[in-house]
This record gives structure tokens, sequence and C-alpha cells, in this order.
């Protein structure tokens, strides 16, 4: 998007020098959403129907096909998981929504707290690479090492030692900026380092300093890019404070609804999708809040006219 | 008359990776007086954007000196003696024309009153005053070039180095931009130009005058004085002495090639 920006922004005739209102692509955009849950619906309830026509069975030549997941005990009716929501998790309980909602806020401020560490710590490493060729060659692939190691088998770490130092509450934003930082280090350095080389030598021959160049020009060249990774960073900081919520032993987090609803998936399906489905929506509204951050920031490109 | 800008044996080699290395400027000696428009003119590979680098202390020279207001190209940069244009106009997406033409006042800390100030005065010099809040996609190709221009002139350097600045125009806006940069270069009192062009046509026109290079390596081939009377115009270009010096232009690029 912002390449093509750049690549085609000198020869652009005057008469694009209006943006299309946006409004109609609004209502396009919205339109398609709601279709795409309709034929969500459709296939869903669609599939657990035909499951039950057919006695969960379905006979393909010689060999049955067992269509037992789509029954109640293993794929619950959407109504019943929008039923669950209104129902208690525990005897004399309050209603779910409500338990859910409480987990939600406290989950999502732990993976703010992490997503904004990761995206300052992301942020900073790609500012160092950009400027120091041998610190990106040094460092640069232990950075990329570290993101193979698979989040379940550092958390439990990072929590004993956190707890060790005495400070047990940050173990869970560790935990997610652990995964937020390295999209922000990849796309913020190739934005600070991709700038046009005139672009670059129009700075040298005003005599810049580096910093006024950082300032002036890598940075505002990497935003688009830094938006980018902070739309990635976003959700994997809500996963990162899910999975970093288990070996903490948090009572009152997303992770801890998901772990005790898989327990009791058997009794009572439709609770785990509720939690399923929460967990969902929060990180969608993470993603949106970056990208209308994103739509206010970058004034500047090209709207597309279609 | 001690000149501006004195080139003495400069020579730049650049290193290839693997097979060796290319001579881009072979010897260049070229004394430039305060005040000409001088352009260069070579085909493709020829060395004379790299030579206007080098003046522009953007590359290093292998060996030679180039030497400016008796200061190396070095400390000429950092006293901000030179204005550059490129081929592309170079100007930030991100900023407004307005901020884009203040931009190297911003670098240079002039401060704000003086910034709005100058930047709105060099944008009635290329009469583009109504367009400062636009952004630059939102203008054509000619009128990004002219705000370059205004982006150049903007903190009054001495020298206005130009690489191929007209080359993405179209024929019609490239000669209508020809004589608004004859225009300016007349409104500012002792401004020197280096132009790069591969156009005959738009360096006789412009030039007081032309330095011709002949590439692989890339030498100064012949200097060619262009005493077409100033003001210029349209009238110019009919001129009998137009084509013969058109001519002996064509001449001294043909020859530098075959030698």
């Amino acid at each position: 998007m912002a390449e093509s920006v750049r690549d085609t922004a000198p020869i652009l005739p005057a008469t694009r020098a209006d943006n299309p209102p946006p409004d109609r692509t609004n209502i396009k955009t919205i339109l398609t959403m709601l279709l795409l849950i309709v034929l969500i619906v459709l296939f869903w309830e669609g599939a657990k129907s035909f499951g039950k026509s057919n006695g969960y069975k379905l006979a393909v030549g010689d060999s049955t096909i067992d269509l037992s997941i789509f029954n109640d005990t293993k794929l619950p009716h959407l109504p019943a998981i929008i039923e669950a929501f209104f129902q208690p998790a525990q005897r004399n309980g309050p209603p779910l929504y409500q338990t859910l909602i409480n987990y939600s806020i406290f989950t999502l401020g732990e993976a703010l707290f992490g997503f904004g560490l990761g995206g300052i710590l992301g942020f900073l490493l790609a500012v160092v690479f950009a400027h120091s060729s041998l610190m990106q060659r040094g460092v640069l692939p232990y950075v990329i090492a570290s993101q193979t190691i698979p989040i379940l088998a550092i958390a439990p770490m990072v929590v004993i030692w956190m707890r060790n130092i005495g400070q047990g509450g940050l173990a869970v934003p560790i935990i997610a900026a652990y995964l937020t930082f390295f999209p922000v280090t990849i796309y913020t350095l190739r934005g600070l380092t991709d700038v046009p080389a005139t672009s670059l030598e129009l700075m040298h021959s005003y005599a810049a300093t580096k910093a006024q160049i950082l300032w002036k020009l890598r940075l505002p060249n990497a935003l688009p890019h830094i938006f980018t990774a902070l739309k990635i960073s976003a959700t994997a900081s809500i996963v990162g404070a899910i999975i970093g919520e288990l070996p903490s032993g948090i009572q009152n987090g997303l992770g801890i609804a998901l772990l005790n609803f898989t327990q009791f998936y058997n009794q009572s399906p439709p609770r785990l999708w509720a939690a399923i489905f929460t967990s969902a929506l929060i990180g969608m509204m993470l993603f949106g809040a970056m990208a209308l951050l994103e739509r206010f920031v970058i004034r500047w490109q090209v709207k597309e006219s279609d | 008359m001690t000149p501006i800008i004195s080139i003495q044996n400069l020579t730049k080699r650049f290193q290839g990776s693997d097979s060796g290395s290319v001579l881009a400027l072979d010897n260049i000696n070229l004394d430039i007086q305060k005040g000409e428009f001088i352009s260069l003119i070579g085909p493709s590979g020829c060395g004379k954007s790299t030579l206007l680098r080098v003046i522009a202390d953007l590359i290093q020279p292998t060996s030679g000196t180039v030497t400016v207001n008796d200061k190396s190209a070095a400390q000429a940069r950092k006293d901000r003696d030179y204005g550059m244009v490129f081929q592309n106009a170079t100007l930030y997406d991100w900023r407004s024309i307005l901020k884009n033409v203040q931009l190297p006042l911003e670098i240079m800390n002039y401060p704000k009153p003086e910034r709005d100030r100058r930047a709105r005065e060099m944008l009635k010099l290329v009469e583009l005053s109504e367009f400062e809040d636009k952004y630059p996609w939102q203008l054509s190709g000619g009128m990004q070039q002219r705000v370059s221009i205004a982006r150049a002139l903007s903190f009054e350097p001495q020298i206005l180095l130009m690489d191929e600045p007209f080359g993405a125009l179209d024929e019609m806006t490239r000669e209508r931009m020809n004589n608004e940069l004859l225009k300016i270069w007349k409104t500012i009192e002792g401004m020197t130009v280096i132009f790069v062009t591969h156009s005959i046509a738009e360096a006789v026109y412009l030039s007081t005058r032309v330095a011709v290079l002949s590439p692989r390596p890339g030498r100064l081939s012949e200097i060619i004085d262009i005493p077409l009377p100033q003001p210029r115009s349209s009238e110019t270009r009919e001129m009998e002495d137009f084509f013969h010096l058109s001519t002996r232009v064509r001449n001294a690029l043909r020859f530098g090639v075959e030698s």
C-alpha cells in the first residue's frame, strides 16, 4: 500500500486532486461483514441439521463417515451459545456474560500493558538496528531465534523468574510483550531503512544530522509499516496474555475461563464457545482501535477511488 | 576572476563486488564562474550525474579536488551552499506543499515566522501559492518539480545543482519549465546553476556554457560557449545560432562516443 503510493505519486495526473467520499465504501464494508456473518450462521446450523437428519452417519460407497461432531454435545447450536451468556456459570453466580466482561477487562489490561511494553521495545530495537549494521548483524539473528521458541515453553519460566524478584504481576505483560515486539521490530526496521535514495541525498545536501533524518524522514516513512505491525501485534498481545495467565494461576482472566470450560466441555459446550467468541471480540476490538488510529495519523495517502 | 567552483584532476572509480572496478570519471578539469548557467550533457553512463554528486559532496572522489569558494566541497555542503533538484521531485508524501518547501528551513533551524515567509515567497515565485495546503500526490509532475525547485531555493543557496530535473516531463511542460527556470535564475542575482541533461535543445537553450561528456570512461570532451542573447524566449529557439550551436553540441557528443 505505501509502496504503491510512492511509486505512482510523481506521475499522478492532477485530475485525482479530490478525495472520493468514503461513505459509500463504509456501507459496502458493513454489508459485506453482515453477509459473512449470515453465511457463517447458515453453514454452522446447516451442518448441524444435515448431521442430525442423516443420523450422524453418512454413507459414501462402502464406508460411512462419522458425523457425530455435529451433535449437540460436540458442536452446540448458535442460540444455545447466546443463551449461555445469560446463564450463571456457577450455581447462584452472576450470569456468564458478566463474568466474561470482568475477565475480559482484566485480560485486556494485561494485554495492553504487554502491547505497550513490546511496542516500545520493538521500536527501540528497530531504531538501533537501523543505525548500526553491526548491531543488526550481531543481535537480529537472536531476535529471530527468540521467536522460534514456543511461548508455552517460556511462559512458566517468566512466571517463576518474576515471582523470584517479587514482580509476579509483571509476568503476564512480559509474556504478551514477547509476542508483540517482534513484528514491530521487523516492520519498523523495514520502514526506517527502505527510504528512497534521493530522499536521503536531499537530507545530506542540507547537512542534516542523524537525529533530523530519523525524525523528519525515516520515521514518517516507517509509519505505514509500523501500523501494519501494530495491527498484527494487537491480536498477538491478547493471545500472549491468555497463554501467560495459565501458569500464573490467575483466577479472573479469560485464560482460566478458557481452560475451565475446556475441561467441562462435555457438560456444557456452549460456555467454551461463549469464551472463545469473547476472546475473538476483544482481539478484534484492539485491532480495530489500531486501524482507527492509523486512519487518524496517516492522512496523506492516496485514497483508492473505486 | 576566481571561479566559484574549481574541479581539478577529478577521478572517480566505482569498486565492483566481483568484476573489478568501473572508471566513472577520468581526470575532469573544469572551472565554473559565479552566476554561470552550465549544463553537463552526455549519453547515459557518461558520469554526468556522478560528477554532479561529487560536486555536491554526496559522493567522494577517488582522486582530485573540488574547491568551492576556496573551501572543500564538504565544507560547502556543511555551509549550505548547495540547493539540489532531482529528476523525481523527491517531495515527502506526508508533508503538505508548504511544509515540503519548509523542510530545509526546519533542518537549518530558521525561526517559524521566517520559515513561513520564505516558503510562501518561494511558492509565489513558482506560481503555486494556492496549492500550499495540498499534498504532493494531488499535484501533476510538472507542479511537483516546481515545488522541488522552490524548496531548493528557499534557503538561498549560492549554487543550484539540478540532476535531469525535467527528464520525466512531456515536451510542452518541459519547455514551459525551462522558461520558468531561466526567469528564476535571472531573478536571483549571482546564482550559479549546474544542470545535468541529455537533451541538446534544453542544454543550448538554458546555458551560458555546455560541458560535453563522453562515456566509459567519463571524460570532458568539449566545453562550448553559448553566446545566445539574454533573456531567452521562444524566438531564441528559432535563431540560426541556436541551430549552429545545437549542431556543435551534437557533433561533440558523436565525436565523444566514436573516439
